[in-house]
């Protein structure tokens, strides 16, 4: 009887250690602790023994179980470390390979310089107004105290279409259009397409422009300066320097180009400044007594700003892109350097 | 305008260098564009003169020369051009000179015999582009004296841009007038001697037009020699104003309109007939102007006549018939004010543009032209000779410009500047110091502006001067305060440039194009689309407005895939510009394109073409982002394939785009070797936004149930999910297509879609029997209407 029990364990032993994966694991725990197992086979025929020796035969068989679960258990557990170990093999990938699907494409670096541009004044609560681009001669010209005959005009290489229709030579109709239809106080950005019939290495014949305005009851030049001042050294991120010279604008007085301190340089003089270690960025000025008088509002009692300010210059500066061309061309190998 | 610095400081020379006197007129409003050396990089050349000369013994064309270079013994030097003579003054270039371009002199042989230097030409000083010759220095120059000295080489020459309201510095004098002003310092004014009259012969000056020449000022001189060679200074002066010597008279008149800034013209007085008039020209007449072109006027254009024909187009150019030449011996001299107004625009109507009508249309000093008159006249005697007559003078003082009194008030400078710490003596000293009759108010000044500021008429023009001259960097800069209005937050409509960030998101990159566009291209992608044309374009390929931004972006795609790109996904955001029953709509569209694979080639896919379903998906994501149920209409548009374009209509029928495969016959057309999917929505009506509305969870399950059903080819997806749709199963909660299938079992000219539907009730689970009940009624009405049939 107890070699019986003897050969069993040793027989469950050898099984238990020859299973080589949790199923063959599984069933030898089933042929042996099972319905049908051989130790509990062994359990039932106590019952045919007599009490004494159901006792200590019993007992037997508990330890031989005993050392069967034990190593059931211990060999589960090496089992399944191994399991793990052989999935954790097979599941290796090569990390390096690139991911799959679709790759993030880009926007144009004008896009992304008029938004930094609309950002910054956004957050000073500059509104943002757009204008049609097919504008009659009142809104680009007359209105901004550009009458037929100035010699402004000569400036503003105009496309048309007839005599009163043409491609907006700048983004200021927007200010006259924003102006008539709203009332100080009043503060706008107006970003957009503006046309110049004129193309070669540093023109092309259309490109971006953003004006912005402010009118309220006491607005200075000391004010347009604090605002320009504060946006350069916004845009560009860095302390530059930044003047301010007289210059003309027929809707402006007085009128300001503005000047930067070279940022390819940092004002030491190179290519790009022409050796003169500054940059022009922008023209502004204080809005024009006449400009008021064609929109209907009181220079008396209102007084304004205003600035304008060609987006691809910025953008070239900002970027280190040296050919004004390239933007409008959309080759690929150029729009996926603005990722 | 460009002048030569040196001319400028026998103005006005304040002591400081070309950088800071070019920093200091950029920073007034006069930039300078560029200061250029007026000469060359050259060292040791002297005045020289040939005391003696031989032929040389072995050179036909070479003379051996004796040249007096101010040291004791002349130099023996050896030199082939024929000009040489005796007694010629010529730079001489001595042993150790270096000529531009570094050449340097030494000694040497020349066919045997020693040269100690070399006489030079102006070509070889860097003077001029070509020479004939020795440059011939005038007989009085000193020999000897370095020649840089002697033409005042060591000269800048400063090229200012002016802007059109500062006329008042197109001139030597009025540049000077600014730097005296910056450096509060005085000029001297240029001398004019009056010459006594040699003869009292005149022309009669008639004004039919006193509007547009409120003054006239002309004199005979008589017995001029036009053959006179032209001073070297003032040769060099003007060439450094970028003008070249033609001969005395044409010399004098541009050298006192750079110094002066008053355009004179002289008419030979031989080729005249009767008197000078200046009038409105008549319709078609004709007048052949100096530069060779031939204009026909009307009634718009202002000329000089005599009593036969139009001579001159006032104030911008002369006519060819009564031009000077070197023959002319009596010539009729021109000085007028003509008013701005009546010039402006005039040179630009018949594509000219010259020294004098630029100056005219901004506005000339008009109490300068007897001051000039004069000068000219000294000038041209001076180098001529020449007999003068009267100054014939017609001035209608009532057409004059009035010298405008403008009220500057002390409280309108700060309002405008902002606080600026200066006194009231030093504003009314600015003022003064610009010329202006300043008289003092109580609350501020009364202001008359000189005759040559054209460009002060009102306060804030007072102010800019105020400001112009006290510095704008020196003037403050405040913080702005502003007024906030709490701007709305609008939720109704999506920002635009989130369907950017969309589209960038799934692989589009943003391409802009001009809008303008070929007009053969946009014929080709939308025929029946009325163009706007410009009038004016810069070449063909730029001479409509797109009535598509397909157009741009085609053109974008095969510049990439004639560029070995096989990929190629862009987007733009842009007005198109349509004419629709004589209105133009300028309409902000959103397109896009794609062609080449659907990803970009990539490990572990295999590799397929983009295909309509791609591109849909990715318009279905913009409306996704506004929540708006939109519909894709199988439509026809000419530009797309029959069987593979949709219209995109919203939920209330307003058409909102297109979107498709490019018509195979346009792809072949355009140059693609691949199909090309496009899209194009209207803007205005993408962004309109739902704000979504909460609807309550349901706490009991959703089920799902499938169905296969059998319907003809011609029946569209949309056509089975509206019919269910229009069930109106309040359970409804989601339809989804899973499968399409056609073959084997289902019989040709019908296919199978398989749909799951989702249902759930809010206030308790579905039971089998309703749910079957659901189904059996959406089965009616799907046979019934689109003729559906379970599959079995």
């Amino acid at each position: 009887m107890s070699a019986t029990l003897e050969e069993i364990l040793a027989q469950a032993l050898k099984e238990l250690c020859d299973a080589t994966d949790l199923i063959q694991l599984d069933q030898v725990r089933v042929n042996y602790l099972g319905k049908k197992g051989l130790f509990t086979l062994q359990m039932k025929e106590l019952g045919r023994l007599d009490p004494e020796q159901r006792r200590s035969v019993g007992q037997i068989i508990n330890q031989a179980k005993d050392q069967f679960q034990e190593q059931l258990e211990s060999k589960k557990v090496a089992l399944e470390i191994a399991a793990l170990q052989s999935r954790l093999a097979s599941e290796r990938i090569d990390v390096t390979l690139p991911g799959r699907g679709q790759s993030v494409a880009g926007l144009h670096p004008v896009t992304t310089t008029l938004r930094r541009i609309s950002k910054i004044f956004a957050s000073v609560g500059f509104q943002v107004v757009e204008g049609p681009e097919i504008e009659d001669d009142y809104h680009n010209f007359e209105a901004l105290n550009i009458p037929s005959s100035h010699p402004a005009r000569a400036m503003h290489d105009t496309f048309y279409f007839d005599a009163h229709t043409l491609l907006r030579t700048h983004t200021s109709p927007v200010q006259i259009r924003a102006m008539e239809s709203q009332k100080p106080p009043m503060k706008v950005i107006a970003p957009g397409r503006v046309y110049r019939c004129d193309s070669d290495i540093t023109h092309t014949p259309m490109f971006h422009q953003v004006e912005g305005f402010l009118v309220d009851t006491d607005v200075s030049f000391a004010d347009l300066k604090g605002v320009v001042y504060e946006f350069l050294r916004a845009f560009f991120e860095k302390d530059i320097q930044v003047r301010f010279r007289p210059s003309y604008f027929p809707f402006t007085e007085p009128s300001a180009e503005v000047d930067i301190e070279c940022v390819m340089c940092n004002g030491e003089g190179c290519r790009v400044c022409s050796q003169t270690g500054w940059l022009e960025v922008m023209g502004c000025g204080m809005i024009h007594p006449e400009v008021f008088r064609a929109v209907k509002i009181d220079s008396e009692h209102y007084s304004g700003f205003a600035f304008g300010m060609g987006v691809e210059r910025l953008a070239m500066l900002r970027y280190g892109i040296n050919d004004l061309r390239l933007f409008f061309e959309n080759d690929l190998k150029f729009l996926e350097q603005f990722n | 305008m460009q002048i030569s610095e040196a001319w400028l400081r026998e103005y006005v020379n304040p002591p400081i260098n070309t950088e800071e006197l070019v920093a200091q007129l950029t920073m007034a409003g006069l930039e300078v564009d560029s200061v250029t050396p007026a000469a060359a990089e050259f060292s040791g050349v002297v005045v020289g003169e040939v005391l003696s000369m031989q032929q040389h013994p072995d050179a036909d064309r070479l003379r051996v020369c004796q040249v007096n270079v101010g040291e004791e013994q002349p130099l023996q030097i050896v030199c082939g051009a024929s000009n040489v003579c005796v007694g010629l003054k010529i730079p001489a270039a001595l042993i150790g000179a270096v000529l531009p371009g570094d050449f340097k002199i030494k000694k040497s042989k020349l066919r045997g015999v020693e040269s100690f230097g070399m006489l030079c030409s102006e070509k070889e000083l860097g003077l001029a582009a070509d020479a004939n010759g020795l440059m011939e220095l005038a007989p009085d120059a000193p020999v000897g004296v370095d020649i840089r000295e002697y033409l005042s080489l060591n000269d800048a020459i400063i090229e200012v841009d002016l802007t059109p309201n500062r006329a008042d510095c197109l001139s030597v004098e009025g540049i000077a007038r600014e730097v005296a002003v910056l450096n509060k310092m005085d000029w001297s004014i240029t001398e004019v001697q009056q010459l006594a009259a040699g003869h009292q012969d005149s022309l009669t000056v008639t004004v039919d037009a006193p509007a547009a020449c409120p003054r006239y000022l002309g004199r005979l001189i008589k017995n001029i020699n036009n053959k006179a060679e032209t001073p070297l200074w003032m040769q060099e002066r003007l060439r450094r104003s970028g003008l070249r010597s033609l001969g005395p008279l044409v010399d004098v008149t541009n050298y006192v309109l750079i110094e002066l800034g008053q355009p004179l013209h002289a008419f030979d007085a031989a080729k005249l007939t009767g008197g000078i008039t200046v009038r409105w020209a008549k319709n078609d007449e004709e007048l052949a102007l100096l530069n060779g072109q031939s204009i026909k006027l009307d009634s718009d254009a202002l000329v000089i006549a005599d009593d036969k024909q139009a001579l001159a187009l006032a104030g911008i150019m002369g006519g060819s018939d009564s031009a000077v030449s070197d023959d002319t011996r009596d010539i009729f001299l021109e000085c007028a004010f003509f008013a701005p107004q009546s010039i402006a625009g005039k040179a630009r109507r018949f594509g000219l543009h010259t020294d004098s009508s630029h100056r005219f249309e901004r506005g000339v000093d008009f109490t300068l032209q007897a001051r000039a008159i004069e000068r000219a006249t000294q000038l041209i005697v001076e180098i001529a000779g020449g007999s003068v007559g009267p100054i014939t003078e017609v001035t209608s003082a009532s057409t004059l410009p009035q010298c405008p009194v403008v009220a500057l008030r002390k409280q309108r400078i700060e309002k405008m500047l902002g606080i600026i710490t200066l006194a009231d003596e030093q504003i009314s000293d600015i003022f003064q110091r610009l010329g202006m009759n300043v008289q003092t108010q109580t609350d501020g000044w009364h202001i008359t502006p000189p005759g040559f500021r054209f460009d002060i008429a009102i306060e804030a023009d007072l102010i800019e001067e105020i400001a112009r001259i006290y510095g704008y960097n020196n003037l403050p800069s405040s913080s702005l305060l502003m007024r906030s209005e709490l701007s709305p937050a609008t939720e109704a409509v999506l920002d635009g440039e989130r369907i950017k960030d969309l589209l960038v998101d799934r692989g589009y990159r943003e391409a802009i194009t001009y809008s303008f566009v070929d007009e053969d291209i946009q014929k080709i992608i939308a025929p029946d689309d009325e163009v706007v044309r410009l009038k004016n374009p810069i070449s063909s390929e730029m001479a409509v407005m797109r009535t598509t931004l397909w157009c741009g972006l085609l053109k974008a795609a095969l510049y990439n895939t004639n560029r070995q790109q096989n990929r190629v996904r862009l987007f733009e955001t842009g007005l198109r510009f349509v004419n629709k029953d004589g209105v133009l709509h300028q309409q902000k569209m959103q397109a896009g394109l794609a062609l080449g694979s659907a990803y970009a080639e990539q490990w572990g896919e295999n590799t397929r073409k983009v295909d309509f379903f791609d591109i849909k998906a990715d318009v279905q994501a913009i409306f996704g982002l506004t929540g708006c149920d939109v519909q894709f209409l199988p439509a026809q548009q000419s530009a797309l394939h029959p069987g593979q374009s949709a219209e995109i209509l919203s939920s209330n029928g307003e058409k909102i785009g297109w979107l498709g495969m490019l018509h195979p016959t346009l792809e072949k057309q355009l140059g693609f070797d691949t199909q090309v999917f496009l899209f194009e929505l209207d803007q205005n009506l993408t962004l309109n936004k739902n704000i979504p509305v909460f609807k309550s969870l349901s706490k009991y399950p959703s089920v799902r149930r499938d169905l296969a059903l059998i319907v003809k080819e011609d029946i569209s997806a949309e056509q089975i999910i509206s019919c269910i749709k229009g069930c109106a199963e309040p359970t409804l909660q989601d339809i989804t297509i899973f499968d399409i299938y056609r073959g084997k079992g289902v019989a040709e000219g019908s296919k199978s879609v398989a749909l799951s539907l989702s249902l759930q009730d809010d206030s308790q689970t579905l039971t089998d029997s309703e749910i079957d009940a659901i189904l059996n009624r959406m089965l009616d009405t799907l046979t019934q209407t689109i003729s559906a049939k379970l599959r079995d």
